[in-house]
């Protein structure tokens, strides 16, 4: 009995130690091996006296117990200290940088235009488009400016032959002839894209964008008009209260006329549109000239409507706080990296046009 | 347009102080661009603080201030004033100003090896005293917040400046804004001054206008003027002129530009004694010539309107006159013209001279015809004034009546147009005030327009007389209506956006670049295209529209390579052209990416960008737009800008006649042409037009959705093939074995070298194989593999590899 008592006594004193599996694997054949410590005091049963060996093996199989449970445990204890060594050993700098991802970037251009399409198809515009080569007729004279007019002189024309057949459009109004000669009305359509004039320093570039307006129907008056704008510019620069005037101007193919200002008011150099004294132009507008609605075989007893143009980069300018407009066709890709746009922000009513 | 208020209120009697005047201007039409003082030289000495006034270097007795002016960066000048110390408020004349004692201009100087940019000044260099001991001292309390100003405060008369529109002839004199202004209630306009001149005697020099064909002249009044002595303009006269920034010239020559500002009527004065006999308005011949005023002589083609005499031409009607027949300060006798030239033949005889003068920017926008004798009458009482001398009786020679354009004004198109009702009574006062004629009948106005007013045709012009006078602020502002009848977008166009957003978010950045280049660089990308030229280019290196995107793509890209971007993606989206006809063009969208994936990361192996980069973003491009990748056919036919090995088009399907897209690295020679000091270039273009859109919506192009629990295996096979042989081909037959069964063929292996011949290639690829209908058991897998190797084997000459 008290070798069994100090069998376990000894053993679980050196399962204290710090031991390794190898140890415990020694322990466990010392112990339960063929020849091991528990299995001999087992073999001894055979010659004992019934009434000994009963107790004796129950004892004996409590100390099995306590022993395997004490190895088990410590193997356990073992194992979970090496997976936190190994953890330990597997830890890494998190600081260190992520893998590499790239997103590209939307010109502000782009952006703008998208924009701008947003606002007015929810006043119910679609979007029509023309080339950016076009004929004479197209560019001025459908649009009641006769050649010898002097308004030409305003545009500075790129042509593409001698006798000044072929051109690149000075403006995105020849839209307007398109859209109305190749269906009935009513039309109402917005056109941006590009339009080039032969100036370019520092506030002119040889190519710039417009977006062209166009709303023709039977009882358009210049109220549908300032509503429109009024709508768009408070749409568009995200702001409740906005300080516009429409003041009488002169384009061939508008009568009456218009030229649109916003208030604004300098400050540390940026400019707060909305508010202040100073005016800032932004757009041209009008009531579609009879003649041209001639020419585009509408009926000028019938229908009516109203026309405007305004330039996109500059409302990208306004909007975004860019103050150079030569930088937005130089293709530097810090500019691009700065003012472009994540390719998933894209402009919508519900999420408002801008983050 | 130019002029002062005073000048304004000549014509007009106003209450309304000046900036109520601006306003209105502004309101009716008459566009202010600005109101202020004619620059004056004084304006450029500036208060200015001595920061620090230290011991010139090389001399004793001099000093170096730095210099406050109010800007940003302070200035260092060389002073020799024994009172300039730290912090004294002082002025400063910056380089260009002239000093007024001395009349020398400054400008940037090395004084005694140090550079001065501008001086500080004495009181007797500015002439405000004969104190020069020192620089001027500025009392602290009165200057310290003005450093930067000005010093002086200009006297000049604000000017005001007007952008007159194209259409508003008759605002290009003084009288024309009053009457304007009157009708907008801005005041009255003033009768005009009875003329007391004495005419005596006649017009002895005949006018004559021929018949010729196109004949721009139509009306010429004259009337001489005898025994003048010509001389400097009276101080009115001159600070009139002045004060538009002109220089006056003699009596006589501001005489007639006075009169034109003030009344819109060009003249025109010729010494008398120079005229050889009589006037002769013609066309003029080709190979004819004459010195103009400006001093250059001007060669003239065939019908140009001139003015001549039995020696030739003495002047361009309407445009410029002259130096033969010039006046002078010794000018004895004058003949005063006072004529009306078409807007055309002034246009078109300008433009071929590219000749532009006063005159000529006032007859082409139409001038009033019937203001010939006001005109006369007006200049001539001045001349006499001034100059004394006895005046003829006018002379007017006519070629055409000038009758009175009537318009009929339905009097409701005023409320349909501009959403607003005005009194008939309030229409028919302003349209009074501004010069016409008015008869109510029934429900029209019958209008005579008056004879100023060549930009009222028809009844519209009309609204927006009565509209810009009644003020646009009337207009009533009504809300939108949010209802749509027609997609924003069509199908095309919505492509354009989702193309846009999809290469952005692989990594490129957006740019919008000239539609037009570099013909030189244009070439290496232009292939068999067709080059169009600019006639007239902004500059030689943008003329040509371009005929691809690459030739922008690639000189930007440089450019910022050359600003050490090293590793860059570049795309745009936009128009290419095959042709100067409209419509002779296409859209794409273009990309470029340089240099390495990966450049000094310290976890992933830096590499090249290469031909595979290409494909992967044009391939996920499409296949995002919902392309079906599956049908695409891929070759080796890209443009000869493309590396000829490491290149490929994009075809929609196998029947597909031309490609949507290209891909791959670029052609090494293109490279070095541009020494484009990359490690590697790689382009792609998909060709927005050519992309054929499905006629379903994405939603109705699905199959029905179906999916299969059965078990899935996975087999892997290598096969030796040809190298010629493209792997497309391998995987399509793979596929077609059995469409319903063959879910995945993956090439996940290619190798060459050894162990296999030398025009043969490895390719490893792994197949998954699962049915809709049931497990697949061994001897259905075995079946199906075997099926595969054989297929393989007899269509393409491979041979399963052991």
């Amino acid at each position: 009995m008290s070798d069994i008592i100090k069998i376990k006594d000894e053993y679980l004193l050196k399962l204290k130690d710090d031991l390794d599996l190898n140890n415990i694997n020694q322990i466990k054949s010392e112990l339960f091996g063929k020849t091991g410590k528990i299995s001999n005091e087992f073999k001894k049963m055979g010659s004992m006296s019934p009434d000994i060996r009963k107790k004796f093996a129950s004892d004996l199989n409590a100390i099995k117990d306590e022993l395997q449970k004490t190895i088990e445990k410590k193997i356990k204890d073992i194992e979970i200290k090496e997976i936190i060594q190994k953890l330990q050993n597997e830890k890494v700098d998190v600081t260190l940088p992520e893998r590499s991802f790239k997103r590209g970037k939307i010109h502000p251009v782009s952006q703008v235009i998208d924009e701008i399409s947003s606002i007015f198809s929810e006043i119910g515009f679609s979007v029509a488009e023309g080339p950016d080569v076009e004929n004479e007729y197209n560019n001025f004279t459908a649009l009641n400016t006769p050649d010898n007019h002097p308004a030409r002189d305003m545009h500075d024309t790129f042509y593409l032959d001698d006798n000044k057949e072929y051109l690149l459009r000075t403006h995105t109004s020849p839209v307007q002839v398109r859209t109305m000669l190749g269906g009935k009305p009513p039309f109402k359509v917005i056109a941006p894209g590009r339009t080039y004039r032969s100036d370019s320093d520092q506030t002119h570039a040889p190519m710039f964008h417009q977006v062209e307006g166009l709303h023709i129907d039977k009882n358009i008056n210049m109220g549908h008009l300032k509503g429109c704008l009024n709508y768009f510019i408070k749409e568009f620069f995200e702001i409740d209260k906005i300080k516009m005037r429409f003041r009488p101007s002169h384009f061939p193919f508008t009568e009456p006329s218009a030229e649109v200002d916003i208030g604004y008011r300098l400050k540390d150099g940026k400019i707060i549109i909305g508010e202040g004294d100073k005016w800032l132009e932004i757009l041209g507008c009008g009531m579609v000239h009879p003649n041209v609605l001639k020419n585009v075989k509408v009926d000028p007893q019938k229908y009516q409507g109203y026309a405007f143009g305004m330039g996109i980069d500059r409302l990208a300018m306004l909007k975004y706080g860019i103050n150079d407009l030569r930088a937005f066709f130089e293709t530097d890709y810090r500019w691009l990296n700065h003012f472009g746009f994540d390719p998933l922000d894209v402009p919508s009513n519900y999420r408002g046009l801008s983050r | 347009m130019k002029f002062t208020i005073n000048w304004l209120k000549e014509h007009l009697d106003t209450k309304l102080d000046d900036q109520k005047i601006i306003d209105k201007l502004t309101s009716i039409g008459l566009e202010v661009e600005s109101f202020e003082s004619q620059s004056s030289e004084l304006d450029k000495f500036i208060v200015a603080k001595i920061l620090k006034a230290e011991k010139h270097p090389n001399a004793d007795r001099l000093k170096l201030c730095d210099v406050d002016i109010g800007q940003k960066e302070k200035v260092k000048v060389v002073c020799g004033a024994p009172n300039a110390k730290n912090d004294l408020l002082t002025v400063y004349a910056p380089p260009g100003a002239t000093i007024p004692k001395s009349q020398t201009k400054l400008s940037v100087s090395k004084i005694r090896g140090v550079t001065s940019y501008g001086m500080l000044c004495s009181e007797s260099e500015l002439k405000l005293s004969n104190e020069s001991e020192g620089i001027i001292t500025l009392s602290p309390t009165k200057y310290s917040k003005q450093v930067g100003k000005k010093y002086f405060v200009n006297k000049n008369q604000k000017v005001v400046d007007l952008s007159i529109t194209p259409n508003r002839a008759d605002c290009l004199g003084v009288r024309g804004i009053a009457r304007d202004l009157a009708a907008a209630g801005a005041g009255k306009l003033k009768n005009k001054n009875k003329s007391k001149i004495n005419f005596s005697g006649l017009n002895k020099i005949k006018v004559k206008i021929t018949n010729d064909k196109n004949q721009g002249c139509t009306k010429f009044g004259s009337l001489l003027i005898k025994g003048i002595k010509n001389t400097e303009s009276p101080k009115w006269l001159k600070e009139k002129i002045l004060s538009l920034g002109q220089k006056p010239i003699s009596a006589v020559v501001d005489v007639t530009n006075y009169v034109m500002m003030d009344l819109n009527r060009p003249l025109h004065a010729y010494d008398a004694d120079k005229i050889d006999k009589g006037i002769i308005v013609r066309n003029s011949k080709k190979g004819e010539s004459f010195e103009a005023l400006d001093n250059k002589k001007y060669l003239l083609g065939d019908n140009m309107c001139v003015i001549s005499d039995a020696s030739g031409v003495l002047g361009l009607g309407g445009i410029i006159g002259g130096v033969r027949s010039g006046t002078e300060l010794n000018t004895k006798n004058i003949l005063l013209e006072s004529a009306y030239f078409k807007p055309k033949s002034i246009r078109s005889t300008s433009k071929i001279l590219n000749l532009d003068t006063d005159a000529k920017y006032r007859f082409e926008r139409g001038i009033d015809p019937n203001s010939i004798e006001d005109g006369l009458i007006k200049a001539a009482e001045l001349i006499q004034n001034i100059c004394g001398g006895t005046i003829s009786k006018i002379n007017i020679t006519k070629k055409e009546k000038s009758n009175h354009k009537a318009i009929k004004f339905p009097i409701d198109l005023f409320n349909n147009t501009t959403g607003f009702k005005v009194e008939v009574r309030g229409m028919t006062k302003i349209l009074s005030d501004l010069g016409f004629l008015v008869k109510k009948n029934k429900k029209d106005l019958n209008l005579k327009v008056p004879s100023w007013r060549p930009d009222i045709l028809q009844p519209i012009d009309i609204v927006e007389e009565i509209v810009r006078i009644k003020g646009y602020d009337r207009i009533k502002t009504e809300l939108p209506e949010k209802t749509r009848n027609k997609q924003t977008l069509n199908a095309r166009q919505k492509l354009f956006h989702f193309l846009q957003r999809s290469v952005a978010s692989k990594g490129y950045y957006e740019t919008v670049t000239w539609s037009f280049t570099d013909s030189k660089i244009n070439e290496l990308f232009k292939e068999e295209k067709h080059e169009v030229k600019i006639v007239n280019p902004i500059s030689s290196d943008l003329n040509v529209l371009r005929s691809s995107i690459f030739s922008n793509l690639i000189f930007y890209l440089k450019k910022n390579l050359d600003r050490d971007v090293k590793d860059i993606s570049l795309f745009e989206i936009g128009p290419i052209f095959s042709g100067k006809k409209p419509g002779q063009q296409q859209i794409v969208i273009a990309g470029i990416k340089s240099g390495m994936i990966s450049r000094l990361n310290w976890i992933e192996k830096e590499r090249k960008v290469d031909v595979f980069d290409a494909k992967r973003d044009v391939m996920q491009t499409l296949i995002e737009t919902g392309l079906d990748d599956k049908k695409f056919h891929i070759n080796s036919n890209a443009p000869n800008y493309y590396h000829p090995g490491k290149s490929g088009a994009i075809y929609q399907d196998s029947k597909s006649n031309y490609p949507i897209a290209f891909f791959g690295e670029i052609h090494p020679n293109i490279n070095q042409k541009l020494q484009i000091k990359t490690e590697a270039l790689i382009l792609f273009e998909i060709f927005l037009d050519k992309i054929e859109l499905h006629k379903n919506k994405l939603k109705d192009q699905k199959n029905k959705y179906e999916y299969s629990d059965f078990q899935k295996s996975e087999r892997d096979f290598a096969f030796i093939i040809d190298k010629n042989l493209n792997v497309q081909e391998l995987v399509k037959i793979i596929y077609e074995i059995d469409n319903n069964l063959i879910k995945n063929v993956k090439v996940f292996d290619l190798y060459e070298g050894e162990n296999i011949p030398s025009d043969k290639k490895s390719i490893a690829l792994n197949v998954t194989i699962q049915s809709l209908k049931k497990s697949l058991n061994d001897k259905d897998l075995e079946k199906i593999n075997n099926l595969i190797i054989s297929t393989v084997e007899s269509k393409t000459g491979a041979k399963i590899r052991s």
